[in-house]
């Protein structure tokens, strides 16, 4: 039996971090704020993809460690497996998780994040906030995933795009 | 109706959905990592990780009186045990002990022998000082200061500098009167 934890511990513990770095660090950095929630992420990626390949053999080529990310990494973490992976076959794939649990929580109507008047409700202001919230959170998972491919010797820059929420794709760019 | 008796821990943890506690244990030591590296002081960095705690168990309390069916507390001595045996099982799956009462009932401890948090962890010299757990001395006070009761948690011990287990004591520094919005009341 393997040592669980309630899903709030980890909840809490990511939307403090994010609050933490992008509210109280770097408040008017959100790039700095970025990168330190990304170098996180690798962090824990390259930490988690050690455990889980212990008894695994080498993989022999990119895609195969992209399945392993897409099916087991993410059973692990998330108790179920991408549900779409697609590639261009030069060197550029896209998992796309129909469901992400660490978004499902998250509120996209920019006037929950308001108590100022109606027309700030319907402003790009408001809007483009709410968006920004929501993507420093995914700076966190887009580190795990680099953080994992680099343990597996796969160097990549890894990028996420929520226009079909609460559909998330991550891109993954693989380095030459 | 009957009121609904309380549920154990075990009841609770056995019900909410739960994670993988690798995730929760690495997850937490990149963040002290990065805090270590972004802070000049190793007391800022405690401080920090106290603040982060602090703003997780203001709402964390939230879903703990949802979840257990705990009814209102009589008093300190009641709220410590229910955290120590409900609390603690319901979130990290661990048990904690309460003991070290003081005579009037207002301070003890909080002792984890087993602690999620831990797992995989060894401290360099360089960071003396560092209260690795100071999380969860931030969570306790900030649901206890929900349920009115102001607090001073501190480290008594900590397995990481050595001890056997971790004794985190809690003092009651004040018992805040709940103070109702409506008028209508006087």
């Amino acid at each position: 039996m393997v040592r669980e934890v309630s899903e709030s511990c980890v909840d809490s513990l990511l939307t403090e971090m994010v609050a933490c770095y992008c509210n109280r660090f770097y408040a008017n950095k959100p790039e700095l704020a970025a990168r330190r929630i990304e170098a996180i992420g690798y962090q824990v990626g390259h930490q988690l993809s050690e455990r889980y390949t212990m008894e695994r053999p080498r993989f022999t080529d990119h895609l195969e460690a992209i399945k392993f990310i897409c099916k087991d990494f993410w059973s692990e973490l998330f108790k179920k497996q991408i549900d779409n992976l697609k590639t261009n076959h030069r060197g550029t794939f896209v998992l796309q998780d129909n469901k992400f649990r660490w978004l499902a929580r998250m509120s996209i109507d920019p006037s929950t994040d308001n108590v100022s008047p109606l027309e700030d409700i319907t402003s790009p202001t408001a809007e483009s906030k709410a968006a920004q919230a929501m993507s420093m959170h995914l700076y966190f998972p887009c580190g795990i995933i680099r953080g994992a491919l680099s343990n597996l010797g796969i160097p990549c820059a890894v990028s996420a795009d929520i226009s079909n929420l609460p559909a998330c794709s991550f891109v993954v760019r693989i380095k030459a | 109706m009957p009121p609904v008796a309380p549920r154990s821990g075990d009841a609770i943890f056995a019900n909410v959905e739960r994670v993988n506690a690798e995730l929760f244990t690495l997850t937490y030591g990149a963040i002290v990592r990065q805090l270590l590296t972004d802070l000049e002081e190793v007391e800022e960095v405690n401080e920090q990780l106290d603040q982060m705690g602090y703003n997780i168990g203001i709402r964390l309390i939230d879903e703990f009186l949802a979840k257990s069916n705990v009814s209102r507390c009589n008093d300190f001595r009641e709220t410590t045990d229910v955290i120590a045996k409900v609390g603690f099982k319901m979130f990290l799956g661990v048990t904690a002990s309460v003991t070290n009462w003081d005579a009037d009932g207002t301070c003890c401890s909080i002792v984890l022998e087993d602690n999620p948090l831990v797992d995989f962890v060894e401290l360099p010299d360089n960071c003396q000082g560092l209260y690795y757990c100071n999380i969860l001395s931030g969570v306790i006070r900030g649901a206890l200061d929900m349920v009115s009761m102001k607090t001073e948690v501190t480290w008594l011990r900590d397995v990481l500098r050595g001890d056997d287990v971790f004794e985190l004591q809690v003092k009651l520094l004040k018992h805040v009167p709940e103070e109702y919005p409506y008028k209508d009341d006087e």
